[in-house]
């Protein structure tokens, strides 16, 4: 059995727990940013770019709604 | 190399004594003014006198049994012991008198016809009190002849693989019995018997290797005479000089003076000025240090093109020069981010300092990590975020005016033992102790120490127990409602203060989620808001998490919350596991930070380092360790620079990480051995020991001192030097004549380190950083005083998340891991020591319920399986475990402990989840398949290793 999730899927799940944490914040436009920044403070830029291309491919469907506001912040505008 | 003489230290005979009062007596004529309750024997020795002694020494308390230390005292009857007499305002003493050189003669006249007289021929020779005291106070003959009652035959005890314990040399002073009380904390010793029958027997007058004695030195240290002696000092005799430095092992950054013969170390013996452990230390550091002249160290560097080729021995320029090409070549074929690093936590400053500067500026990105990432990359994130600064803001000496200790997830007996003495002494005078632990640690319950609450909860839930810590302290009314309103930012206050007072938070809520009493919970809240000072210690059992950041936040808010910060006793203290993880994450170990905390994208910060070092720095963060293993596995990271760090053994998910290290095409290792993860390196280069170079390590209370080179590196170079050397060949020059200069630099560059130098350092003994031109000399022992380093403190909400490793029918139990006294971490030190006799193998640690329910008996076979892999090893039938959680240690490779943990990790850090796996637990009769191919590839390792051949030799150069 492989446990290793690809990449990407690793990297959606990766954010959606980075969510987590910011999802009881009041503010959750607040906390969209800061989930957004978080991530670009901390993924190397082909985690970013994976992570984008991934959304691309098969929606953001799967983002808890924090995390899907948060990539509106990360895409490159 | 600086020699310098023994370092002998002046024994004041009784412990110092802290008071505001002084009182003035006159000894032999001398006008001496001491603190309170200080002894007539220390005040005598700063009045220049040094009485006669053996049972007393100023680690200490005084005792009183050997009647050597007699004085007069005016208007005194009799002659009072000088040991146990309190100085009192107006004394006039006599240390000397005819009356009293009698009286001792007589005394040393007694103990001497008990004792054998082979000085010439006794190890302790030179450095032995009793015969320092027969010589001082003119014992001349021995009128009782040796052919009464005596104990001259008396057997030694050798089990103890450091030390030998010879009954017949023994006085019977009880400093041993006391040290082991005192100093260490075990009580492992005892007298037994009574009047001439009596002799120190360890525990129930057991050999001490099958006492419970934990081999700490202590009593060895404190014993007057050769009765318990170092093994290495009867083998070479008594060291010619010393040189003090620090040990190697763990975060306590103990200070230790190398005793020396020559080149050779024959003693590693506690630094009594040391700040960290002020003369104690534990079996690692005191005893475990053979690995450094280890047969199986490489001290030839080797390469190789394949994993699968024998390796060839070549000179240094050689393998520095091969690996700068591949790494050229990687770069030009795969892009300039295809390669990276990893700092050692356990090299100096200084060399961690130099590696992430050769991956910034000489591979030009930023793919540098640490292991730290798998261990205290939370505490950076959640104090950072919370206090603004990642460290612990107490000294370990705050701790003896704490009043209630919290200790969640650590476990310090075990994994910072002299710490964990310290800790102990404070709770045997009085405070109270709340152990968060899925485990029965042996703080819960050891000799003259009962944790006051154990909570033992779920593996997996500290932010829920946390938050319900805080509902209790919220909802009961407990808040430092002034605290708070000074030093807090008081809108996240508030967020937070709704969040946790939310019913879906309170104990009973979450019960059936941690599994601990509510009552409990709320009683344990309660002893921590209002028990005086009340200090938080925590260790690897919070941040080894999928919500670690998220725990260390929680822990944050909890000590903010009551007022805890900012004053001796209090404060929030992470255990560090390595001797220089603090160091390595300040110097800038992880890929989106500069030296001193700093992001990369901060324009004024790189630029800083962009003009003094002369090249360009990327803004962006570069790939943290688990990420370089899924970038190798993707194909776009291809080549490792591995300084002094066992990836393979101690990252999570054996067989993934293996994969990864197969799908890179050079990999150099820097190390003392052919570890885990040289088995798969293309580029061997010779590490050096602690023993072997010069530089600093920084401790958990963010103390810098000195490690000094007492040896020569026994493969020529150090390892800054190799550093250096690869960074020159890559293109991008280096020049340090010696450590004292990289140190500069980094001065130059780092606010919090502005103040800091050798000089300095050889002057204080130590620093603490912060430490510039705003703090004082020594810097800042105790942090956030006034206020916080981010300015006001920040609360922020903790969500409890569940683990996505969740218990199902086929993983029913949860393991967690952790580690013991004896070994180190991945154990490739310890292992290679006599340590070995304590922990020859890591075993299972399961209830009995779970044990007997799967026909599992002490010592069966058992085969442990997760979602990530399968392997085998040993069970202990343990009450110390709650029924549904297993637990292991990981110091042995052919474990394969991490063959079983999964590759979840913490979502701010990504430090894995060490602490949680869900697993299945069987009776099996052989080994795993993994251990089965473990072998079988080390056995071709280990052949490829024996088969090297000298390259440049065959090549006839
Ligand atoms: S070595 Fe330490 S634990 Fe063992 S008997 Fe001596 S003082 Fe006690
Ligand atoms: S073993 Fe040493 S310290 Fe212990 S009682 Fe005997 S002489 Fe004293
Ligand atoms: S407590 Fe840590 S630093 Fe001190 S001697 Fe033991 S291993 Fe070394
Ligand atoms: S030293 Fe004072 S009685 Fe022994």
């Amino acid at each position: 059995m492989s446990t290793t999730a690809t990449t990407s899927e690793h990297l959606v799940r990766m954010a959606n727990d980075i969510g987590a944490f910011f999802e009881v914040m009041p503010d959750q436009h607040q906390a969209a940013k800061d989930v957004a920044t978080h991530i670009k403070k901390f993924w190397e830029p082909r985690m970013q770019r994976s992570f984008l291309e991934y959304l691309k491919a098969h929606g953001d469907q799967e983002l808890k709604p924090v995390v899907r506001e948060a990539v509106r912040e990360i895409r490159p505008s | 190399m600086d020699t310098h003489p023994l370092h002998e230290e002046i024994d004041y005979g009784t412990p110092a004594r802290e008071s505001e009062q002084t009182v003035t007596l006159t000894i032999d004529g001398v006008q001496v003014t001491v603190a309170h309750g200080t002894s007539v024997m220390r005040a005598a020795v700063d009045a220049g006198t040094q009485i006669p002694k053996l049972c007393a020494t100023d680690s200490l308390e005084p005792f009183g049994s050997c009647r050597l230390c007699l004085v007069e005292i005016e208007g005194r009857r009799g002659f009072p012991a000088s040991c146990t007499t309190p100085a009192e305002n107006g004394m006039v003493v006599r240390t000397q008198s005819s009356k009293l050189a009698d009286l001792r003669r007589g005394v040393m006249e007694l103990y001497i016809s008990d004792h054998p007289l082979d000085c010439l021929t006794c190890a302790a020779n030179g450095d032995c009190e009793l015969q320092d005291m027969a010589g001082t106070v003119g014992l001349r003959e021995v009128r009782y002849g040796y052919e009464g009652l005596n104990h001259l035959k008396d057997q030694a005890d050798l089990s103890n693989p450091y030390f030998a314990y010879d009954p017949s040399k023994c006085i019977v002073c009880n400093r041993c019995v006391r040290a082991c009380e005192e100093t260490q904390g075990t009580f492992a010793l005892t007298i037994s018997g009574r009047g001439f029958a009596s002799r120190v027997s360890p525990s129930e007058s057991q050999p001490f290797l099958e006492s419970e004695c934990v081999s700490c030195g202590a009593c060895v240290n404190a014993c007057p005479t050769a009765t318990l002696m170092e093994k290495s000092i009867i083998d070479a005799g008594q060291p010619d000089h010393s040189v003090i430095t620090t040990c190697a092992y763990c975060g306590v950054g103990c200070g230790f003076k190398a005793d020396m013969k020559g080149n050779e170390v024959v003693r590693m013996t506690p630094w009594k000025d040391g700040k960290a452990n002020e003369g104690h230390a534990c079996v690692k550091g005191r005893f475990a240090w053979g690995y450094t002249t280890h047969k199986d160290r490489i001290l030839t560097p080797m390469i190789r093109k394949n994993i699968t080729d024998p390796w060839q021995e070549v000179s240094w320029d050689t393998a520095i020069n091969y690996a700068a090409g591949e790494f050229h070549r990687l770069q030009q074929t795969y892009g300039k981010d295809s390669v990276g690093g990893i700092t050692s936590s356990r090299c100096t400053n200084e060399e961690t300092y130099l590696v992430q500067k050769l991956i910034r500026a000489a591979f030009g990105n930023n793919n540098v990590d640490t292991c730290a990432r798998v261990c205290h990359s939370p505490t950076g994130y959640g104090l950072g975020q919370t206090y603004g600064t990642s460290a612990g803001t107490q000294t370990f000496k705050s701790v003896e005016k704490s009043d209630v200790i919290l200790v969640i997830g650590a476990n310090p007996t075990d994994a910072h033992p002299v710490f964990g003495s310290r800790m102990k002494k404070r709770l045997r005078e009085g405070a109270k102790l709340i152990v968060v632990d899925p485990r029965q640690i042996d703080l819960v319950k050891s000799a003259h120490i009962r944790a006051d609450y154990h909570l033992q909860l779920r593996p997996g839930t500290n932010v829920a127990m946390v938050s319900a810590l805080a509902h209790v302290i919220v909802t009961e009314g407990l808040l430092n409602q002034s605290f708070i309103n000074e030093r807090c930012d008081l809108d996240s206050f508030k967020v937070w203060q709704e969040f946790v007072a939310r019913p879906a938070n309170s104990p009973e809520a979450l019960e059936p989620v941690t599994g601990v009493p509510a009552q409990l919970v709320r009683e344990a809240a309660r002893l921590y808001a209002t028990g005086g000072d009340a200090a938080i210690y925590y260790g690897l059992g919070v941040t080894e998490h999928a919500q670690g950041s998220t725990a260390v936040i929680g822990i944050a808010n909890l000590a903010m919350a009551t007022g805890n910060i900012g004053r001796e006793g209090v404060g929030v203290n992470p255990l560090r596991g390595q001797n220089n993880v603090q160091g390595s994450c300040d110097m800038g170990s992880f890929p989106h930070e500069f030296p001193g905390y700093r992001h990369v994208s901060d324009d004024a910060t790189r630029s800083l380092f962009e003009k003094d070092w002369g090249v360009s720095l990327r803004k962006e963060p570069g790939l943290r360790i688990p990420n370089m293993f899924e970038s190798a596995l993707d194909g776009t990271f291809k080549g490792l620079y591995c300084q002094g760090e066992d990836i393979v053994q101690s990252d999570p998910n054996t067989q993934h990480v293996i994969a990864a290290m197969e799908a890179m095409e050079c990999i150099v290792v820097q190390d003392l051995f052919l570890n885990e993860t040289a088995k798969y390196a293309h580029v061997f280069l010779p590490g050096s020991s602690f023993l072997e170079k010069e530089g600093t390590f920084t401790n958990a209370e963010r103390r810098i001192s000195r490690v000094r080179k007492v040896m020569p590196p026994k493969a020529g170079l150090a390892d800054w030097e190799v550093t250096v050397a690869l960074s020159n060949a890559l293109g991008y020059p280096m020049q340090y004549n010696d450590p004292s200069e990289i140190m500069d630099e980094i001065a130059r560059l780092t606010p919090t380190f502005a103040g800091v130098n050798f000089d300095k350092i050889e002057r204080l003994g130590s620093v603490q950083w912060p430490c510039n031109d705003q703090t004082s000399e020594i810097g800042t022992p105790l942090m956030h005083i006034d206020r916080f380093v981010r300015g006001k403190g920040r609360f922020l909400p903790t969500q409890y998340v569940p683990t996505h490793e969740k218990v199902t029918p086929k993983y029913p139990l949860l393991l967690t891991t952790g580690r013991i006294l004896s070994q180190y971490n991945v154990g490739a030190q310890t292992r290679r020591t006599e340590n070995v006799k304590f922990h020859e193998e890591d075993r299972l640690d399961i209830h009995p319920h779970d044990a007997e329910e799967r026909g599992i008996a002490d010592g069966d076979w058992v085969g442990i399986a997760s979602r990530a892999g399968e392997t085998v090893l040993r069970a202990r039938v343990t009450e110390r475990m709650q029924p549904g959680v297993v637990y292991t240690t990981f110091h042995f490779p052919e474990s394969g402990a991490n063959v079983i943990t999964t590759e979840n990790s913490d979502w701010a850090t990504n430090c894995p989840e060490y602490k949680v796996t869900a697993v299945q637990i069987t009776k099996v009769k052989q080994t795993s398949e993994w251990q089965e191919n473990y072998h079988r590839f080390n056995e071709t390792q280990l052949r490829l290793l024996k088969e090297k051949v000298a390259a440049e030799v065959a090549a006839g150069r």
